[in-house]
């Protein structure tokens, strides 16, 4: 059956939300003053993916995946409680959900790290636009159309 | 194979992966409840971006001093410039499901440490969209992401 139910409700976190945004920041910034690269999501996942890239261009993409995964690991074992929780969406629409983030991820060349945070940041025209569109069109998706999904 | 940036990889992972977790972005829940603006609203990840835009200001400004990365040749910036529709149209389309299953390409990734089926699902879906999604931009006229990203900065 294709269900999407009710998120369980979460409360405000102000100050965790300004750690993880410093930390965030900062994992940005690391990234560009070594690297030079932007700190991207999707971009970095679509390179890794991709058996025709150089080694060069894969091999520190991967070690940033695998910290990616291992980050959350950290904070846990450090704050002492998980915080890592699954999505309330049912198993066949977070397929759909994933090749409408996949596709229009790789069609934009960027997501809310590349473009919504990094872009924006650098007051690139593409990413202001692109930003303002998903922000709409993710605020559409959550506050109607999910409601619109039997339940 | 370059361990250094490798360590340097890896370590922008780990702080983008604690931050995301620390912040509760890894809890899709959080995510929903913001873009969801009937009921309950949890502003938390509104927090997130005005903290982490300001940091990534920093470090732009800081980068555009310098003459070269610390462990690269060059940076490395996208060098399009307009808006188009392929731009427009992938937004709204990842918008659409974010909004749908409370993941973006991060988060999802970040929360690899518990997997489970649906997770599992929704990221072997986003890694075929953006196999497809390079496919198709590979053909038309402009240079797919992968080009893009070892291009030559054309700006700081």
């Amino acid at each position: 059956m294709i269900l999407a139910t009710a998120a369980l409700p979460t409360s405000f976190t102000p100050i965790a939300a300004l750690a993880g945004g410093g930390l965030i920041g900062a994992a940005i910034l690391v990234l560009f003053l070594t690297l030079g690269r932007i700190a991207g999501v999707s971009g970095i996942v679509a390179m890794a993916l991709r058996p025709a890239a150089p080694t060069g261009e894969r091999d520190w993409r991967a070690a940033f995946l695998f910290g990616l995964v291992a980050g959350p690991l950290l904070a846990s074992a450090l704050l002492g409680k998980p915080l890592v929780e699954p999505s309330p969406t049912s198993a066949a629409l977070l397929i759909v959900a994933g090749l409408a983030v996949g596709i229009g991820t790789g069609l934009a060349n960027g997501c809310t790290s590349g473009h919504g945070v990094c872009g924006v940041s650098r007051l690139s025209p593409r990413s202001l636009a692109a930003t303002a569109v998903f922000m709409v069109f993710g605020f559409l998706s959550a506050s109607v159309l999910r409601h619109l999904l039997p339940a | 194979m370059n361990l250094t940036k490798i360590a340097a990889g890896l370590a922008s992972g780990l702080l983008f992966g604690a931050g995301l977790a620390v912040a509760g972005m890894t809890n899709p829940n959080k995510i929903l409840n913001f873009l969801d603006v009937r009921g309950a609203w949890d502003p938390s990840l509104a927090v997130v971006m005005a903290v982490a835009v300001p940091v990534s200001a920093l470090a732009f400004r800081i980068g555009r001093r310098r003459a070269r990365p610390l462990l690269a040749p060059s940076f490395v910036l996208p060098g399009r410039m307009r808006v188009n529709p392929a731009l427009l149209i992938g937004s709204a389309l990842f918008g659409l499901g974010w909004g749908l299953g409370g993941y973006c390409p991060g988060p999802a990734v970040a929360s690899l440490s518990r997997p489970s089926l649906s997770l599992l699902g929704f990221l072997m879906a986003m890694g075929l969209g953006l196999l497809l999604s390079s496919a198709f931009r590979r053909r038309s006229v402009h240079d797919g992401p992968a080009t893009e990203a070892a291009r030559e900065p054309s700006r700081r």
